[in-house]
């Protein structure tokens, strides 16, 4: 127990294309957290609206959502970590409650990426790099995270069927997720053998752009027992950044920024990562859910490929790692990702995961990372 | 001479360190020292975050790096697409300064190899842009 709880849960489906607008698209995942509890939207004390807005057409959507939704007149703001939005939304909510300022706060992550084009999305994905002196380069999101696994590749002997193996999994539980956009299972010399995106990595060690939306309701200990029968309880926080341009990067075989969240979150539940039954990292590439692997001790250094290679991160494994098919088969809408991370890690503690579920796990993590490790927040959660 | 002539494309024309675009027409790569504290920054910064000075001295990146990481792109974003294939490079040239930037395209994709020495020399960009990579000494 601790003194927030997450008493409700939603996600929409991730899908390719969204065949409605940004609110309809939120109201989705809405609709379910509420349904959870018993709360009415007057209940909500203050709404957190998570997206990256570079791919809004709406300015502002906070006001406009939190309207749609029926959480007027009560306050609303508008919050942008990349990728990591909705993570650090839950940090905001929590501090929100533990201030005594409001027992009850909604987070809303979204993305409707297809709202522009996909060259006009590439274009502005790379703008959440150095526009100033990596951009003139021609820079790309996939290029920033090959060099990190180039550089594993050398430090580590770590090898490209090491990464493809980690999509290997991944669709292995895409498939039972139904709402995840890539649900077909992918085989080893598939991933090997697919184009070459930046070396050395390829198509299938990149994760996918969706349209989706995520929503977690924090509430108060006293109220969370009154709420639902199963709150889940938030029992460590720990949130970092680095520097942008990896001219300020000590080196490229990790993320110091996962590693310096992953401290303070383990400091504040009082637990070390042999502690963790189950987790979600933050796997945009391949690559990165084997550097997280490594930032978060559930490996040391350079030891992340034999987690996979043993099949530990797997269902049945020592430790089960993205069992819901990560952002590899899920697909990434920005701001919904780190909203969906929590959700399954919820699920996995009430119990509640279906063919997904990993047996009595007690104490989840989720590891949800914005732009190329510029930000980390690592999420520790307790039934 | 302006900012927008950096790199193959320019996202943004104004700040205060533009005097870099001058100094690469001469032949030069050049971070910032402060001149208080002496902290040294590539890229080059107006500020110094560390004692807030701004009062800063030019310096250039001198003698041989080596390679930390590439990456060799068959996708570009808009604009870039004429240049493919190209590589990105992390080059440290010691404890204080890395410069992130391309592998010259001379050297050969078989020859690439982490830990190899590199110069960072300018290099002159069609329509009268400039930049700067990475060649072998
Ligand atoms: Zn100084």
């Amino acid at each position: 127990m601790s003194d927030v709880a997450i008493v409700g849960v939603g996600q929409s489906a991730f899908v390719r294309g969204y065949g409605g607008s940004i609110r309809e698209l939120a109201f989705e995942a809405y609709r379910e957290a509420m349904t959870e509890t018993q709360l009415k939207p007057k209940d909500i004390g203050a709404s957190i609206i998570c997206s990256a807005p570079e791919y809004d057409k709406q300015r502002t959507p906070a006001g406009v959502l939190a309207e749609y939704l029926g959480l007027i007149p009560q306050p609303t703001f508008y919050l942008e970590s990349v990728c990591s939005s909705s993570s650090m939304g839950v940090k905001v909510g929590y501090s929100l409650i533990k201030s005594g300022l409001h027992d009850v706060v909604l987070i809303l992550g979204f993305q409707k990426m297809s709202e522009i084009t996909s060259a006009e999305s590439q274009e502005r994905m790379g703008r959440g790099a150095d526009i100033i002196w990596e951009s003139p380069f021609g820079t790309m999101m996939p290029a920033y995270y090959a060099m990190h696994a180039r550089a594993h590749f050398d430090k580590y002997g770590t090898t490209e069927e090491d990464l493809a193996l980690i999509r290997v999994k991944a669709a292995t539980y895409g498939q039972i997720n139904e709402k995840a956009v890539y649900r077909k299972e992918v085989a080893l010399d598939q991933v090997l053998s697919s184009d070459v995106v930046s070396t050395p990595l390829k198509r299938f060690d990149c994760c996918a752009n969706a349209d989706g939306s995520s929503c977690l309701i924090l509430a108060r200990q006293d109220r969370a027992r009154d709420l639902t029968k199963k709150p889940i309880w938030i029992l460590g926080l720990g949130a970092a950044s680095a520097p942008v341009n990896m001219a300020g990067r000590d080196s490229l075989t990790g993320l110091k920024c996962a590693r310096e969240a992953a401290k303070e979150a383990f400091e504040m539940a009082r637990m070390g990562a042999q502690d963790v039954d189950v987790a979600e990292v933050h796997d945009c590439f391949t690559i990165a859910e084997m550097m997280a692997y490594e930032d978060l001790g559930f490996a040391k250094p350079g030891e992340g490929k034999y987690l996979i290679r043993d099949k530990e991160t797997y269902k049945d494994g020592k430790i089960p790692i993205n069992v819901d098919g990560g952002l590899l088969s899920k697909g990434h809408p920005i701001g919904a990702t780190g909203g969906s991370q929590l959700r399954t890690v919820v699920l996995q503690l009430r119990g509640e995961a279906g063919k997904m579920q990993v047996k009595n796990p007690r104490i989840g993590l989720i590891h949800n990372i914005g732009g190329v490790g510029l930000y980390a927040n690592i999420t520790i959660l307790g039934g | 001479m302006g900012f927008e002539k950096f790199g193959t494309v320019s996202f943004t024309s104004q700040t205060k360190v533009d005097e870099f675009v001058e100094r690469l027409s001469q032949g030069k790569v050049s971070g910032t020292k402060c001149k208080k504290c002496d902290a040294a920054y590539f890229p080059p910064r107006a500020d110094c975050c560390g004692c807030l000075s701004s009062d800063m001295d030019w310096f250039d990146v001198v003698g041989t790096g080596r390679l930390i990481s590439y990456s060799t792109l068959s996708y570009a974003p808009t604009g870039f697409e004429e240049d493919l294939p190209y590589t990105a490079a992390l080059v440290r040239f010691n404890d204080d300064i890395q410069v992130f930037g391309r592998l010259s395209k001379a050297i050969k994709s078989e020859d690439i190899a982490l830990g190899m020495d590199l110069l960072v020399s300018p290099v002159k960009l069609p329509c009268d842009r400039i930049s700067y990579e990475f060649v072998r000494p």
